[in-house]
């Protein structure tokens, strides 16, 4: 009779180099899931929320509903959110996205918006008496301006995302959420330990990553600071 | 537009409302969670925050921490709470996983108010001759009112939205009739738990606001 393999995997014991090993493979594909749907959502919240925080903030009458509007998707909890799309979506990673997306959507329309109230008044008056025109006073003036603002909401946005992410594992799409859920199923701590983990490095990576491109994009908030 | 006809229909049936796996028993169960875990996390961070807002001391750690815990997946705590130790004690892995989510805003919203409230009315009150306590309790307190019940409003709703997780889990509560619609593969049943727990969310946070319009017009009405 062989004997069962005495390693950390037979044992199911927490860390597990084994584990790592045996399964880079699974966790590849898991991880690349998990920036895909992270990243998608994000961006096509960005897409959506811009357009949105712009009309909130050049027609007065907009700021209501669509503040209005984009809290209270927020405060519909995550997995009721999944399974109020699953109609529409089917069990795909679209309805994960469409999910994510909503969510995303609220904390950036109300950053961007906080950012581009915060220009100040005399600032637009003289960017005006330049002869600038509405779209360029927005592109050249407004939006930099509220780029601190904005990028913060983005930065909300994305670790968050990369966190609900996880829950997509009711359909099947969840990247390392998949992982956590079938090693609850298997009691199999190695693999939901590892994805936890996986998945908290993959939020503070993202967030230190829009920092620095923040610290890019604003040199000139840097000199202050200096 | 069918499939809201089927949901619908299922929330009107009589049956799907009653016994163990019946909306009332699971609306119990995550009331249950919901108010024990905000008791708990409001005994735990309330005096914390208070008394570190008083003594000015461990701001980076209460701002901090509620940035961490964004980070970290409801989910995965849940699941990691459940493979562990305490795994086996009925409902407490919910519970602590719930606690946890909790603390972060609590701590957060109560430390930020303490702080918030102007030096000159603390410099008063204790020119006054009242002693830190005195000061806390009567003067700070107060003030931090609108910003503490901020947090416990943020934490309640997260608390409904971490409960509905726990089904995922094995916990109770609504999110356990969206998990059985997943397994029976019946859509309405999923929809129709979505909208339970979506309307508990909001119910929830429109009463805490409505609680918080109170207390703040109370305030106002005092003053003057």
């Amino acid at each position: 009779m062989i004997a069962p393999p005495d390693d950390c995997l037979a044992r199911n014991e927490w860390i597990c180099g084994a584990y790592l090993s045996t399964r880079s493979e699974i966790l590849t594909d898991a991880v690349v899931q998990h920036l895909q749907l992270t990243f998608v959502s994000v961006a096509l919240g960005l897409v959506l929320a811009l357009p949105l925080a712009v009309l909130a903030r050049r027609r007065r009458w907009a700021a209501g509903p669509v503040l209005g509007v984009t809290t209270l998707l927020y405060t519909i909890p995550s997995l009721a959110m999944f399974s109020l799309l699953l109609p529409v979506y089917g069990l795909s990673a679209a309805l994960v996205v469409a999910g994510l997306v909503l969510y995303s959507l609220t904390l950036l329309v109300r950053n961007i918006l906080a950012g581009l109230r915060a220009v100040p008044e005399e600032t637009r008056q003289a960017a005006r008496g330049l002869g600038y025109g509405p779209l360029r006073l927005l592109l050249a003036v407004e939006l930099p301006l509220a780029l601190p603002a904005a990028m913060a909401g983005l930065r909300i946005a994305t670790v968050s995302a990369v966190s609900l992410v996880t829950i997509g594992a009711i359909v099947g799409h969840g990247g390392l959420g998949n992982l956590i859920y079938s090693g609850m199923n298997t009691y199999f701590k190695a693999q939901v330990l590892t994805a936890s983990v996986l998945c908290v490095l993959i939020a503070a990576a993202a967030d230190l990553l829009l920092l620095g491109a923040q610290h890019l994009l604003t040199p000139w908030t840097r000199g202050r600071a200096a | 537009m069918n499939v809201l006809a089927d949901a619908w229909s299922w929330l009107t049936t009589a049956a799907h409302w009653s016994g163990e796996d019946g909306v009332w028993n699971r609306l119990g169960e995550h009331l249950f969670l919901t108010v024990v875990s905000l008791a708990i996390s409001c005994a735990i961070a309330l005096p914390v925050a208070l008394v570190l807002g008083h003594l000015g001391k461990g701001g980076a750690l209460a701002v901090n921490l509620s940035n961490a815990g964004r980070a970290v997946p409801t989910f995965a705590v849940l699941v990691l709470l459940l493979l562990s130790p305490i795994g086996s004690y009925g409902d407490w892995p919910t519970i602590v996983a719930l606690v946890l989510f909790a603390v972060p805003p609590l701590l957060t919203n109560a430390y930020v108010g303490v702080r918030g409230v102007d030096a000159d009315v603390v410099r008063a009150a204790r020119g006054m001759g009242m002693t830190g306590r005195q000061t806390l309790a009567r003067v700070e307190l107060p003030l931090a009112m609108p910003l503490i019940l901020t947090g416990v409003r943020i934490a309640a709703v997260q608390l409904v939205a971490t409960a509905t997780v726990a089904a995922l889990a094995g916990g109770g509560g609504l999110g356990r009739i969206i998990t059985a619609g997943f397994n029976l593969a019946s859509t309405p049943q999923v929809v129709a738990g979505a909208c339970l727990v979506a309307v508990l969310a909001l119910l929830v946070e429109g009463a805490f606001e409505g609680v918080q319009r109170l207390a703040n017009t109370g305030g106002r009405g005092s003053g003057a």
